[in-house]
């Protein structure tokens, strides 16, 4: 058990996805426009992570591993992840429909969220069990989803700004990803 | 002829998928540590885009548009395999340095975004000579990057030491730094007036799909 509080912590904080792993950049630069937008498309990174780490897990464990396929797990990663936010999308679309439409646009972007792809590979590299990997899954997706929400909060904010003309646009907020990165440099003592 | 140096010519400068398009930021900023990591990401990525770029455009017609997504991930991410076997095995310490960074090449978006946007519609010379381009101008960026941090954070730049006493500033090959550098850089080409694509809005999706929520690629996605 504490091992596995240990992988939340590490995973959402220590090492977290974005700010010290640079993983899902494009979409934490792209949807971080509004708080509301990156809190959303947290949410539905956090489910497809989740459940992608297990699936990816499972099939590494029992059929890559087993056989010997262990350098098709790039494809076989991709090709689940692809499957999985499909699916995702239907049943939500079909059953909860008031999430679907608040998420819509933002479900097929997860396929091409590095962070979902590198996770499963970081699992394996890490030799972790199934539920160790859906923990890490599930610690990966807090970290993604606090950093966005933050960057969203503190873009809302400089929009009001006067900025120099150079820095209007991407540079302001890489140079707020910046101070973010370094204030969670701090929680490298906690592991 | 004039066609395809046209080509090279848009992705190294016109359309330089690092700092105008803003496309592939997570490799840019997570291999740059040094010089020569940053070459070595950059030359990988230009295989790979060349050669899946060569390969879709020549399977344009062939594959059904409800499933050409899923059809040129599964291409894209054989060749990554490919690349990754070969550098497994003939260079292990550049293997090692840019580790799980290899196999995300998958989900790189300048490649899936040129796929879409350009192999897709053109024919498959053409469609090389953009993959190059496009990717020497990613290379051309990561090594950029690159060395300004190992400059800065490290004191040599490919691996060799400067002369004289420098303190080298650890911060900037350290995670903060990669951001600070990137942004100095993307605000010294807006000031000297090479304005980043990032800054305005985009129109068609011929990039990131993150940076272009409401338009053409995401809705034929969503309706596969």
């Amino acid at each position: 058990m504490k091992s596995l509080i240990m992988i939340i912590v590490s995973t959402a904080l220590v090492n977290n996805v974005v700010l010290s792993q640079f993983l899902g950049i494009c979409s934490f630069l792209g949807v971080s426009q509004q708080k509301k937008a990156s809190l959303s498309l947290g949410l539905a990174v956090t489910a497809v992570l989740t459940v992608s780490s297990a699936v990816a897990a499972a099939l590494y464990q029992f059929v890559l591993a087993p056989l010997g396929l262990d350098y098709l797990k790039t494809i076989v990663f991709i090709l689940v992840i692809a499957a999985l936010v499909q699916m995702v999308e239907m049943f939500l679309k079909k059953n909860v429909h008031a999430v679907y439409q608040s998420l819509g646009i933002y479900l097929p972007l997860i396929t091409t969220n590095c962070a979902v792809l590198g996770v499963a590979l970081t699992n394996v590299q890490n030799e972790y069990t199934i539920l160790e990997s859906v923990f890490a899954g599930l610690g990966t997706a807090i970290g993604y989803t606090v950093a966005i929400v933050l960057l969203a909060e503190i873009r809302e904010h400089i929009d009001e700004e006067a900025i120099p003309a150079p820095f209007r646009g991407a540079p302001i907020v890489l140079l707020c990803a910046t101070l973010m990165a370094m204030a969670f440099m701090g929680f490298s003592g906690l592991s | 002829m004039k066609a395809y140096w046209e080509r090279i010519y848009n992705g190294v400068v016109k359309e330089n998928p690092a700092f105008i398009l803003m496309l592939g930021m997570c490799p840019t900023l997570a291999v740059t540590t040094s010089a020569i990591n940053g070459l070595g990401m950059g030359l990988s990525s230009l295989v790979v885009l060349a050669i899946s770029n060569v390969v879709i455009s020549l399977l344009r017609k062939v594959i059904p548009d409800e499933v050409r997504l899923p059809a040129y991930i599964v291409i894209v991410a054989s060749f990554v395999t490919v690349v990754e076997l070969l550098m497994e095995a003939y260079m292990e310490s550049l293997y090692a340095a840019l580790g799980i960074y290899i196999p995300l090449i998958v989900v790189n978006c300048i490649i899936l975004g040129r796929a879409e946007a350009y192999a897709s519609k053109n024919p498959p010379l053409l469609s090389l000579f953009d993959g190059l381009g496009m990717g020497l101008g990613f290379t051309v960026a990561l090594v950029i990057v690159g060395s300004i941090r190992e400059l800065l954070g490290a004191g040599s730049i490919f691996g060799i030491a400067l002369p004289g006493n420098f303190e080298p500033i650890a911060f900037f090959v350290r995670a903060p730094g990669a951001f600070l550098v990137l942004a100095i850089v993307v605000a010294i080409m807006n000031a000297v007036g090479i304005k980043s694509r990032a800054n305005k809005v985009v129109e068609g999706c011929d990039g990131c799909c993150a940076n272009c929520a409401s338009s053409g690629c995401d809705k034929k996605e969503a309706e596969v």
